[in-house]
């Protein structure tokens, strides 16, 4: 019993670790591939090449002064940053990164927890993640922050229901909710963008309209509402908010690699277990990276328009998904 | 009393504790923001026990429907409407006080019946209690020995779900209406 509490917490702390350098990292790669698009040369004034640049920011914005504006309501705002971080966090506590290795004399799994109802659970943990950003816009005592708040708990709402149908998919043809159980399923027959093309990519917009991000970022669309819902934040706090939408970013790009591009899978993984983790990340990195191009390439959508698509577009095409999919398992099967 | 231990009777005990002041607070609490956000700590602590109960399904629908979906539009509505602050008004329902008292009293009666009537017959169902609870098993019991209810109740879903749609959406003549009107 004791040793499996230890074994939870060591890889709960490696999990938290990996991803907060994640965040810092995937900052730094966000503003290097921006400006290799843009023909610029990026941070590179901090350390060889700019890789320093992280820490630097890190260091000022902990230096900054921390503003709570005078109508603000005190608890909730400085509730709402942790609220919107901790989601971020637990939600990967049910990914795979590897299958079993063996490792001191017992069999260690390569993920913090292996739950019959992992996709729920991130279900579930994706409809709270809203409050942080409707409780940051509500408390701040802002027009802009209030709409923001709004906008994002409509949006996200509205494209949480895609998302569920979305993943119905790769559950029908698996038959099970455990995301390892997912992957496996996969080695046996091939990665699920394969038998779930659309499935996948309703996956990665109603993903990105959970994220916030552009083409879908209408909380915080600077020319509208200044900031959105952080608006009234500085410090430490509004950097919270900026590492919960990052790692968010990462949670996102795993759970797609994990249910559509075969998670850890890859060639000769048998043989090696520790080269899943090595796959994964590459794969969880392709996604990240694609998130990032599409932010530079996609303008920002209407807010009616963003509302009409989740509504008129996506929702429909995700039911004809999931009854195209039972449909096949039927007649196939 | 069987398979109760020092740990899990205080966890539940702790559990149990949140959960009641989490919903005092609800009641007590005069901004209805701050009153929502019990109510979204009550069904979280509620949920909870459905895990130790081992029914994580269930747990989950709870934590997805409740606090993740209804919560979030009453969250919604509440500060779209600015209705944080709860006034006296004249529009108070004067029954409504002793109506509540009503209610409590008979709720209190059937607990107590239940409480003193229960018979202790140990652990239900200890064989298959690890699958009791699990997505397959709460699927099979759906769709095959509940499945007339389970239809009736998405059909309840769908008649709602038409109404909004019927009081909401532009027709015809309600466009043409405001067209005429703007002219």
């Amino acid at each position: 019993m004791l040793s499996i509490i230890i074994e939870a917490l060591i890889k709960s702390v490696l999990v938290a670790f990996v991803l907060l350098t994640a965040f810092a990292y995937l900052t730094f790669a966000e503003r290097k591939i921006a400006a290799l698009m843009q023909v610029r040369r990026g941070p590179n004034r901090v350390g060889p090449w700019g890789l320093l640049q992280p820490a630097a920011d890190g260091i000022k914005l902990i230096f900054k002064e921390e503003f709570t504006p005078a109508g603000a309501d005190k608890t909730l705002f400085f509730l709402a940053p942790i609220l919107t971080m901790i989601p971020a966090l637990v939600i990967v506590a049910v990914i795979p990164v590897g299958p079993d290795v063996e490792m001191f004399g017992r069999t260690i799994r390569l993920g913090i927890s292996d739950l019959n109802v992992g996709l729920l659970y991130i279900l579930a943990i994706a409809s709270i993640a809203v409050y942080g950003i409707v409780l940051a816009g509500w408390s701040s005592a802002n027009k802009y922050a209030l709409l923001g708040g709004l906008r994002a708990s409509a949006q996200m709402i509205s494209y949480e229901i895609a998302l569920g149908l979305s993943i119905m998919g790769p559950v029908m043809l698996a038959g099970t909710l455990s995301l390892q159980g997912i992957v496996l399923a996969q080695q046996s027959s091939t990665w699920y963008v394969v038998w779930q093309p659309l499935g996948a990519m309703i996956f990665l917009v109603a993903g990105l309209a959970e994220l916030n991000r552009a083409p879908f970022d209408m909380p915080e669309a600077e020319q509208e509402l200044t900031a959105g819902y952080f608006t009234e934040y500085s410090g430490m706090k509004f950097s919270l908010f900026f590492m919960g939408e990052y790692i968010k970013m990462v949670a996102v790009s795993a759970i797609a690699t994990t249910l559509f591009f075969g998670g850890y899978l890859g060639p000769f993984i048998n043989e090696f277990p520790w080269l899943g983790i090595f796959y994964f990340a590459g794969k969880t990195m392709a996604f990240l990276f694609l998130m990032i191009w599409i932010r530079l390439t996609l303008p920002r959508l209407r807010y009616d328009q963003l509302m009409a698509f989740g509504w008129k577009i996506l929702l429909p095409l995700a039911l004809f998904n999931v009854v195209i999919t039972a449909t096949g398992i039927v007649l196939f099967n | 009393m069987t398979g109760l231990n020092i740990s899990e009777v205080a966890v539940f005990a702790i559990l149990a504790i949140i959960a009641i002041s989490a919903a005092l607070g609800m009641l007590l609490s005069n901004n209805s923001v701050y009153s929502a956000l019990f109510l979204v700590v009550n069904f979280g602590v509620v949920a909870t026990f459905y895990v130790i109960l081992g029914a994580p399904f269930i747990a989950m629908a709870q934590v997805t429907v409740y606090a993740g979906a209804i919560m979030v539009l009453f969250l919604f509505v509440i500060m779209l409407l600015g209705a944080e602050r709860i006034q006296k008004s004249r529009h108070d329902l004067p029954w409504q006080r002793p109506m509540s008292i009503v209610l409590i009293a008979l709720l209190l009666t059937v607990t107590f019946y239940v409480v003193v009537n229960q018979n202790d017959s140990g652990p239900l169902l200890s064989q298959n209690l690890t699958s009791y609870g699990s997505p397959s098993a709460v699927g099979q019991l759906l769709f095959q020995e509940y499945i007339l209810p389970f239809e009736v109740t998405s059909i309840l879903l769908l008649a709602a779900m038409i109404g909004v749609v019927v009081l909401t959406g532009v027709t015809k003549r309600r466009r043409r209406a405001r067209r005429s009107r703007r002219l």
